[in-house]
């Protein structure tokens, strides 16, 4: 595999870890669709280091059927409204990924087709799983706390 | 003459909104769901139909989130295995193998092969259990009531073996982060044989029951089609991928826990349609069967848990005469164990596809982050794909084939 795109490549327990540009990671997709075969794409998730800086780690897990191998892809964002495009184009099983972390983490797929909330209601105020939002919610607030 | 009715359909504002041009007949949007007995579970589609033929449809899921992937930021390791029973109340097992298969390889810890082997013998359970479920509603929603009290009958028999092994009928927790949560119990060999040795023949039972029955082929056959293509782009995975004839089972490509010695076969059907997906699924039950029996007569001996004790919580009589044991007692059940930094995905083969847990970890006694990739959320998004044109009678054929659970799609 070779991309310009690739930062850097990581092996630990079996797992191939690709640490890619985020400006350029719609190239490196569909360059890993088109040319290595990794037709599907198996999730997107994305992990919350506060206080640390760049903050966000977005993760693509990659399959390829024809080569019975994986791969992990991972974008670090910075800033409290990070942003990165949209990988619909290339699979189109993102869409409901990034729906899901824009959901949980705030992070802004740019050109997606239907970026709202999924699994929250659709008024929430906050990204629940970024580290910095309390296990209860704002909502309530309790007497001990 | 006035025509009847016309004034009570003046006033409803919705339907003076749509076209009524031959070119684009009348459009009309139906709310099935959230609570649709077909749906099993809250399940909301929006559906758009011309006549009775779906248009498009549309999802909306969220109604069952709890937050389990926040609160397994708060639980330890070992206290995590509990919520990972709620992610898919058909498969717990299944969910408790991936997360701790996932743990294992960040720590890393050797199991002992009678552990691995139970875990295999205990997801079999659990897709056994799965697809007894979905074949009984799924034959209820069609029509076939019978099917559905044949299928509850054996599968309480497999939840009175749970319970037999972990104490529990359906939360069981029975597989812990270094092998098994109890030792397997006295006469476990007689409950399960009793059961393995009669249940080949409760599949003949469903298969005269169903194969030639006349409604069930004419509401089965043809029905649900979706081209391969879109499904793995879509990112459906599991056994309605083998119905469009891909052999791709995670047990057999990338075995784990000790699936490598067992002797059996992937069915794979080429049909595509909710009729295949039957077919894959009741051969599963075959398949299931046989590696049960081959766990059963060649279960290996020895310790049913990991060597490991600052991971394993140590025996009982050992805590009462050893001073390690009880330390180490001490420090596992007050703060946990410490599992070091990194990150692993560790992927099995559920009753309904690919179930992953991608897990974070910063070198603590609780998770930095969990993620669940779960085949029932990968699988729902091809669903407005699968019912577009279909009849909307169709469509309840179509969904019980997907085989989703709400819990798995929400979390």
């Amino acid at each position: 595999m070779n991309h310009p795109a690739i930062v850097e490549s990581k092996e630990a327990f079996g797992e191939t870890t690709l640490l890619a540009d985020p400006a350029r990671i719609v190239d490196l997709c569909r360059y890993l669709k088109d040319s290595e075969k990794f037709i599907r794409l198996s999730g997107i998730t994305a992990v919350d280091l506060h206080p640390m800086e760049p903050r966000f780690e977005v993760i693509y897990h990659l399959h390829s059927l024809e080569r019975n191998q994986r791969l992990r892809l991972k974008c670090r964002l910075g800033g409290d409204t990070p942003e990165i495009d949209s990988a619909t184009g290339v699979w189109r099983s993102a869409n409901w990924y990034e729906r899901e972390v824009f959901d949980m983490f705030g992070i802004v797929f740019r050109n997606h087709p239907n970026l709202v909330r999924i699994l929250m209601p659709i008024d929430w105020e906050g990204y629940p799983l970024r580290k910095d939002y309390p296990v209860h919610g704002y909502k309530y607030s309790y007497p001990s706390e | 003459m006035k025509q009847p009715f016309e004034d009570h359909v003046s006033t409803v504002p919705a339907v003076q909104e749509l076209p009524a041009t031959p070119a684009a007949p009348r459009r009309m949007t139906l709310n099935m769901g959230p609570q649709h007995p077909s749906t099993h579970g809250v399940l909301r589609i929006v559906l758009e139909l011309e006549g009775e033929t779906i248009i498009s449809a549309a999802p909306d899921i969220g109604f069952l989130h709890t937050g389990i992937e926040k609160e397994f930021e708060q639980k330890n390791w070992q206290q995590a295995v509990t919520l990972t029973d709620r992610v898919d109340y058909l498969a717990n097992l299944s969910n408790n193998l991936a997360y701790a298969l996932a743990v294992e390889k960040l720590l890393p810890i050797e199991i002992p092969p009678q552990a691995q082997w139970m875990r295999v013998m205990m997801t079999e359970f659990s897709r056994l259990n799965s697809h007894l479920v979905w074949l009984g509603t799924h034959a209820l929603d069609i029509g076939a009531m019978t099917m559905f009290f044949y299928c509850f009958r054996e599968r309480e028999d497999i939840l009175r073996i749970f319970e037999m092994f972990s104490g529990q009928r359906m939360m069981t927790s029975y597989i812990r982060i270094g092998g098994l949560a109890l030792e397997p119990p006295r006469g476990w060999q007689q409950a399960v044989g009793k059961f393995i040795r009669a249940f080949p023949s409760k599949v003949d039972e469903y298969e005269e029951l169903l194969n030639k029955n006349p409604i069930w082929t004419r509401r089965t056959k043809g029905v649900g089609f979706i081209s391969l293509e879109d499904m793995l782009d879509l990112g459906v995975s599991g056994p309605m991928i083998r119905a469009a004839g891909v052999d791709w089972d995670i047990r057999k490509k990338e075995p784990y826990s000790s699936y490598d010695q067992f002797d059996f076969r992937v069915p794979v059907e080429t049909s595509n349609d909710v009729w295949g997906r039957y077919r894959v699924r009741l051969q599963e039950m075959r398949e299931s069967a046989k590696i049960i029996t081959q766990a059963l007569e060649g279960m290996p001996g020895g310790p049913w848990k990991a060597d490991a004790p600052h991971v394993v919580l140590p025996d009982r009589e050992k805590m009462k005469t050893e001073m390690e044991a009880l330390i180490y007692h001490f420090k596992i059940v007050t703060e946990g164990f410490r599992v070091p930094a990194g990150e692993a995905y560790q992927c099995i083969e559920s009753p309904r596809g690919e179930i992953g847990y991608y897990v974070v970890s910063d070198g603590t006694s609780k998770p930095y982050r969990v993620h669940m990739r779960t085949p029932s959320f990968g699988n729902l998004q091809a669903l407005p794909k699968m019912l577009e044109g279909i009849l909307i009678a169709d469509s309840i054929a179509a969904l019980g084939s997907m085989d989703f659970v709400l819990g798995d799609t929400d979390r």
